[in-house]
């Protein structure tokens, strides 16, 4: 298999995971397309630790993952505490954050 | 100069004769109320044990000049300005006229200011001057010299707006000092150019080495000096003020405005006399401004119908003459001196004497409704009378013998110009005669024209013992300076012994001359106002000379045309120009910064997937860029 595949793939996850955050108004889904664009970040430092025989994209990897665990658990606290309070969990309906 | 002699025995102690006073002051002035009830006995206290001790010192001088150091006031760099007192002949004389005069007022004011709710802050003023006044004629340099300049100052500002209730009185006051304060930036620029030049600011080192300048610069400093004596001795070309400040209370203008202070122009000019004898320049100067002023108060004395400014025209016109003498030179100085200790006695008990008048009078000025006082008032018509005398120069009272020899010395001068001073002064001593006879006549003489519900009394002893005393002075201190016990010989150290000088005019034929003036001008005013009815309201239809004599000959219209209209106009178009120019840049920046920032602030909408889109296009731009700079 040849690097570039492994890169199209992370670009195609990583396009699918930006477009989905700017056009799907459900939290719960623009959260999964943000988890989408952080693993095919991974998938790249992957890629290029396996290509260049060292371990340090690995370890980034293993990084991204903790990093991404955490904010899982930061992020859907808020997003059930918003839905408690709004019912609703359209990231639209909470703007009142504004000039 | 003479040579210094430290500070001993009681002289060592003259530091009391400023501390008494000042200590007075403070007290009254920090006791508040509290001290209501007994402020105005401390007032008088402090100033009579100065006297005493003045006289005192005085005594023990000998005729010395004593240096009395007392700490160091100012020491930045090569600037080191002790906080010393001169006590020579000179101060001493001064410092008896400023605590004598000043302790008589002081007594005459507990009676005259008796029914004014705030006796005990005018007390804690005019302690405050003479406290100020005495730094001013005791201070061994010209800091020290300024120092009670401008306390003085101060306290002549606050006493003429003592009613400051009063408009008139408050725009007095602000004009004087206005007025003071272009003459004080004349003093001030003559004490930095002595520093500059000398780099001490001491009597003693001044007059040691200002003959190391050039003429030029000696010259200046004397200018200088002159603006700012004109400035507080009400002297052409700042005259206007004088007048205005008789708005304050009357003792104040018998204190202030006729006796002391104003006489500090007089003070300077002979105190900086080893700096004048290198300029005749500047001396010509003081001559002119003497001349000039001695003139102009004598005929705008003679059209005026308020009191107090008769009397203040009159102190402007013989501080001219103290003028033309000190401008004279050597042969000048004691007779300004002794002018300015005589005229001290009777301008001030002529001021008293008003002062009574209009106690008397309910506080009206206007001698239009005077009238027939003599017989209601006998104390206070013997005193002014006797005043009166001695200022025309009736002979052998006080002026007869100072404003003489005054004369005598211009017509000394011997050249043409000392001819033309001398008949100046003689003119102006015949037109001082009219209008102190018309002052008289309309006040003590012929029928009454008191206002309806007027009821003339004599005033109080506690105000008419000091009219006493000061009349007596004012009968005998001519004789006791000019023959008894001569003034040329106590200030022989500072001025250098008197010499017989060779009389161009004889002395007789002055004396002669100059009461055939009087004669002539109490003659003229016994036809023009003693003879008729004088009219309640001045007439309308009068020549152009008394119109303009009635309005100063124009000083104050010149002085508004001239400075205040520029001056407003100026302050207009500053105004105008901070409020456009400056105003408006700073604030139009704001506004534009601040529009911009609230126009940007749209951007901020609140839709989290719009910030998301920005962040992404940021991100996007950034990769660009890079990719562009590594590739490109």
């Amino acid at each position: 298999m040849s690097l570039t595949n492994y890169l199209v793939l992370a670009a195609i996850l990583f396009t699918i995971g930006a477009v989905g955050v700017l056009v799907r108004r459900n939290a719960i889904v623009v959260f999964m397309c943000i988890e989408l664009m952080l693993n095919s970040v991974n998938l790249t430092l992957v890629t290029f630790a396996r290509a260049s025989g060292t371990v340090d994209g690995q370890i980034m990897a293993f990084f991204v993952m903790v990093v991404a665990a955490a904010e899982v658990v930061v992020g859907l606290a808020i997003i059930m505490s918003i839905y408690r309070t709004r019912r609703s969990a359209s990231v639209d309906d909470a703007s009142l954050l504004k000039y | 100069m003479p040579e210094l002699s430290p500070a001993d025995g009681l002289i060592a102690s003259s530091w009391l004769l400023i501390a008494l006073p000042l200590a007075g002051a403070a007290v009254l002035l920090l006791g508040g109320r509290r001290t209501d009830r007994w402020g105005h006995l401390l007032g008088v206290a402090t100033v009579v044990s100065a006297f005493v001790l003045g006289l005192l010192c005085t005594v023990q001088l000998d005729g010395r000049a004593v240096d009395v150091d007392l700490f160091t006031f100012v020491s930045v760099g090569s600037l080191d300005v002790r906080a010393g007192l001169l006590f020579d002949p000179l101060s001493a004389v001064f410092v008896l006229l400023i605590t004598g005069v000043g302790a008589l007022i002081h007594v005459y004011s507990v009676g005259y200011m008796a029914h004014d709710p705030h006796r005990r802050r005018f007390f804690a003023y005019l302690n405050l001057f003479v406290a100020a006044m005495l730094l001013l004629v005791l201070g061994d340099n010209y800091v020290a010299l300024y120092v009670g300049w401008e306390g003085v100052g101060l306290a002549s500002y606050l006493l003429i707006a003592f009613w400051y209730e009063r408009p008139a009185a408050a725009t007095a006051a602000k004009k004087a000092f206005v007025m003071n304060r272009v003459g004080d930036v004349g003093l001030a620029l003559a004490i930095f150019v002595l520093f500059a030049q000398l780099g001490t600011v001491s009597y003693a080192g001044v007059f040691g080495s200002v003959g190391l300048l050039t003429g030029g610069t000696v010259t200046a400093i004397g200018l200088l000096l002159l603006l700012g004596a004109c400035g507080k001795s009400g002297q052409f070309p700042l005259q206007a003020w004088l007048p205005d400040a008789m708005e304050g209370p009357t003792p104040v203008s018998a204190l202030i405005h006729a006796a002391t202070m104003v006489t500090a122009g007089v003070y300077l000019i002979a105190r900086s006399a080893p700096i004048y004898d290198l300029t005749p320049a500047a001396r010509a100067a003081v001559l002119a401004v003497g001349a000039i002023t001695l003139t102009i108060g004598a005929v705008a004395g003679c059209a005026q119908d308020d009191v107090k400014k008769v009397l203040a025209y009159s102190t402007v016109s013989q501080i001219g003459y103290m003028f033309l003498a000190v401008g004279l030179g050597p042969i000048g100085y004691v007779a300004g001196l002794a002018h300015l200790l005589t005229h001290g006695f009777f301008k001030a008990g002529l001021f008293l004497g008003a002062g009574s008048v209009m106690h008397a009078m309910d506080d009206s000025v206007d001698m239009r409704r005077f009238g027939g006082l003599a017989s209601r008032m006998k104390t206070t018509f013997v005193t002014f009378g006797l005043g009166y005398l001695a200022l025309i120069g009736f002979p052998f009272l006080s002026g007869f013998y100072t404003k003489d020899a005054i004369i005598e010395a211009a017509f000394d001068r011997g050249d043409g110009w000392g001819s033309l001073l001398g008949w100046v002064a003689v003119l102006a001593a015949g037109l001082t005669a009219f209008y102190m006879t018309r002052l008289m006549l309309m006040t003590f003489a012929g029928r009454p024209r008191w206002e309806p519900g007027v009821h003339p009394h004599e005033s109080p002893p506690v105000m008419t013992v000091p009219m006493v005393l000061l009349a007596v002075g004012s009968v005998l201190a001519g004789f006791l300076l000019v023959v008894a016990f001569p003034l040329e010989e106590w200030l022989a150290p500072v001025f250098g012994a008197p010499t017989e000088a060779e009389h161009v005019v004889a002395p007789l034929t002055v004396s002669l001359l100059v009461t055939a003036a009087m004669v002539l001008g109490v003659l003229a005013a016994w036809v023009f106002v003693g003879r008729r009815e004088v009219p309640v309201t001045a007439p309308v239809r009068v020549s152009p000379v008394t119109r303009a004599a009635r309005r100063a000959l124009y000083a104050d219209t010149v002085n508004e045309s001239l400075f205040m209209r520029p001056g407003q106009w100026l302050t207009r178009a500053l105004v105008f120009i901070d409020n456009r120019g400056v105003d408006g840049a700073v604030n139009g920046l704001a506004a534009t910064l601040g529009g911009s920032s609230s126009r940007l602030g749209r951007a901020q909408t609140g839709f989290v997937r719009s910030y998301a889109l920005s962040m992404l296009g940021g991100a996007v731009v950034v990769a660009g860029v890079l990719l562009a700079v590594t590739v490109g």
